[in-house]
């Protein structure tokens, strides 16, 4: 427990107290704060509009490779984060496998932009959702499912107004600790993205940056990302990310 | 109007291959023990198990084909399945929706199917809020709500105390004399079937061992467990005129038969003595004292030997005739008392 609340208390002892509305009303942190409450947002959603679909793949459909396509996910879980980063470049970068053809034929490139901060944001955060949402679904009683098919519900009907809702507190949880996820992203980002401020400099990359020039700064852009953090996990938690 | 099937289900080593035949307004029960296959045979129906072979024919047109939100039907399970989400109302209304009808109109007829069943008052409670007989009730309105022409009931009463059950019988029952398709029960409890429907179909081990209506199947049951379940003694013999050979005992019966036969006889006809009865009386033979149990006012006495029976005896007979189990006893049956009918 000490080992888990020391090092924030100690960041709340040596915070510069005096300056610290001033420090805060500076025009490059509020933009770090805006740009990665924005992009840890659209990765969410992101993540949202392809891992809820593809959760209720793996824990309803049986496939060949179901298994593979499992562990496949969970990979960016464990792998290190500037390793995804350099991954999505490899892909996705301007001589990328897809990047390239990306590039030629629209004229879109990802990395070193916020569209690219999206990108690796939901990279790394989108396991926790379909983890999340996958063990929400394998929790719900199939026969739900099956009286709703014989009242005449079509699969569509089925998974709109019985599934979803059913499983609607492992989407939220789910949806929360993958924004919470993205917040904090650092590795793939800097690596993908780049670190240009206001485009895609969000806040734990202003930290480190800060930590170099001017600890202070550091420590103020910290206890505000604690503080978003803190108060958006402990706005939802009771309500949701509790077993419902 | 009326269904006509021949369900084969094979999922070794479970096999179920039954044939079903239920006129419309008509309810008939599949009656069987655990496992028996009972309630694979109603998921068949309803299209949750798929068929192996067979067909499903529904007022002539085949129902097998179709997936089962396409059958018109209506089920009720065993728990219920309430969808915990929802108002009671609205799990009425689903149905409903999901066969186009507008919300408002949904709204309109769930309520009046909640009247119905006379919970008008709990529309708006969610599953958990209510008991156990209302619960029951809200899943029998949201089956019939859709206006089903094939009613499939999973042991709707077995979730139910004792108390509550009998009240729910009596009103499933007044509704399912109102409703005009087909219906199909599954229960495990004979006084359940026997009460709510008008044919029996006792299904062991996936296959049909008798049917007919509740009396005929009361009287003359064919099997052990048929005969278990409404209270008799029953034995497979061999019959010439008025005689039928069960191992060596003979039985006298009042009817003229020959072949293979069945005698059945209840337990209060059973008459015991410790010493061999005078005269002659037929239909006597001699039995082992397996096992003595209370049976309502009465005691039951298990015999074994040359053919297990069992006897109801008042509880002043068992003291004045001092019966343990392993004691030897002499055992008789009135010819009169006795049934037989071809096997």
């Amino acid at each position: 427990m000490a080992f888990l609340v020391l090092p924030l208390a100690g960041l709340l002892i040596r915070a510069p107290w005096p300056t610290l509305a001033q420090r805060l009303a500076e025009p490059q942190v509020l933009e770090a704060l805006r740009l990665s409450l924005v992009t840890a947002t659209v990765a969410t959603l992101v993540c949202l509009l392809l891992g809820v679909p593809l959760a209720w793949l793996l824990a309803r459909v049986t496939f060949p490779g179901r298994r593979l396509v499992r562990a496949l996910i969970t990979v960016p879980l464990v792998l290190p984060p500037v390793v995804g980063g350099v991954a999505l470049l490899l892909v996705l970068g301007r001589r990328g496998l897809i990047g390239q053809w990306l590039e030629a034929t629209f004229g879109i490139s990802l990395p070193f932009t916020t569209a690219g901060v999206v990108l690796a944001e939901a990279f790394v955060a989108m396991p926790f959702l379909v983890i999340s949402v996958e063990g929400a679904l394998h929790a719900t009683d199939l026969r739900l499912e099956e009286a709703a098919a014989t009242l005449g519900a079509s699969r569509w009907v089925i998974f709109r107004r019985v599934t979803l809702p059913l499983v609607a507190p492992g989407i939220v949880a789910g949806a929360v600790l993958c924004w919470a996820r993205a917040l904090g992203e650092f590795g793939a980002t800097i690596t993908f993205a780049g670190n240009f401020p206001g485009r895609t400099q969000t806040m734990p990359l202003a930290v480190y940056l800060a930590l170099e020039t001017e600890p202070e700064a550091a420590i103020v852009l910290s206890i505000l990302l604690l503080a978003v953090s803190v108060i958006i996990l402990a706005s939802l938690r009771d309500r949701w990310v509790t077993s419902p | 109007m009326s269904l006509h099937a021949h369900l084969v289900v094979a999922r070794p080593p479970f096999h179920l291959d039954i044939d079903l035949t239920v006129a419309a307004g008509q309810v008939v029960a599949l009656l069987g023990p655990n496992g028996a296959g009972k309630t694979t045979a109603l998921r068949a129906l309803a299209g949750l198990t798929g068929l192996s072979d067979g067909h499903i024919t529904l007022d002539d047109g085949p129902l097998h084909t179709l997936a089962a939100e396409r059958r018109p039907i209506g089920m009720v399970f065993q728990d219920y399945l309430l969808f915990p989400h929802l108002s009671a109302l609205d799990n009425v209304a689903f149905g409903l929706r999901c066969h186009g009808a507008s919300r408002s109109d949904a709204r309109r007829r769930a309520s009046a199917w909640l009247e119905r069943v006379g919970l008008a008052e709990h529309a708006r409670a969610r599953p958990r809020q209510l008991s156990g007989g209302q619960a029951q009730r809200v899943a029998l309105a949201r089956a019939l709500a859709v206006e089903p022409r094939l009613l499939l009931l999973d042991e709707p009463l077995a979730a139910l105390d004792a108390r509550t059950r009998l009240d729910i019988r009596a009103q499933l029952r007044r509704h399912l004399a109102d409703f005009d398709g087909a219906t199909v029960l599954v229960t495990h409890d004979p006084l359940e079937a026997m009460v709510l429907a008008d044919r029996l179909i006792v299904i062991e081990n996936g296959a049909v061992v008798q049917q007919g209506t509740p009396t005929e199947v009361a009287r003359r049951p064919r099997t052990d467990y048929v005969a278990r379940l409404v209270g008799l003694n029953l034995h497979r013999g061999i019959a010439a005129d008025r005689q039928v050979k069960v191992e060596e005992v003979l039985f006298n019966v009042a009817e003229h038969l020959s072949g293979p036969a069945f005698v059945a006889f209840s337990p209060a006809a059973v008459a015991l003595y410790r010493t061999r009865p005078d005269g002659s009386p037929r239909n006597l033979w001699q039995g082992r004292i397996q096992g003595i149990e209370r049976h309502g006012d009465n005691v039951r006495v298990h015999l074994d030997g040359p053919i297990t029976a069992s006897a109801d005896i008042t509880p002043a007979a068992l003291a004045d005739l001092d019966l343990t189990p392993g004691q030897q006893i002499w055992a008789a049956v009135k010819a009169t008392e006795t049934h037989a009918y071809p096997a």
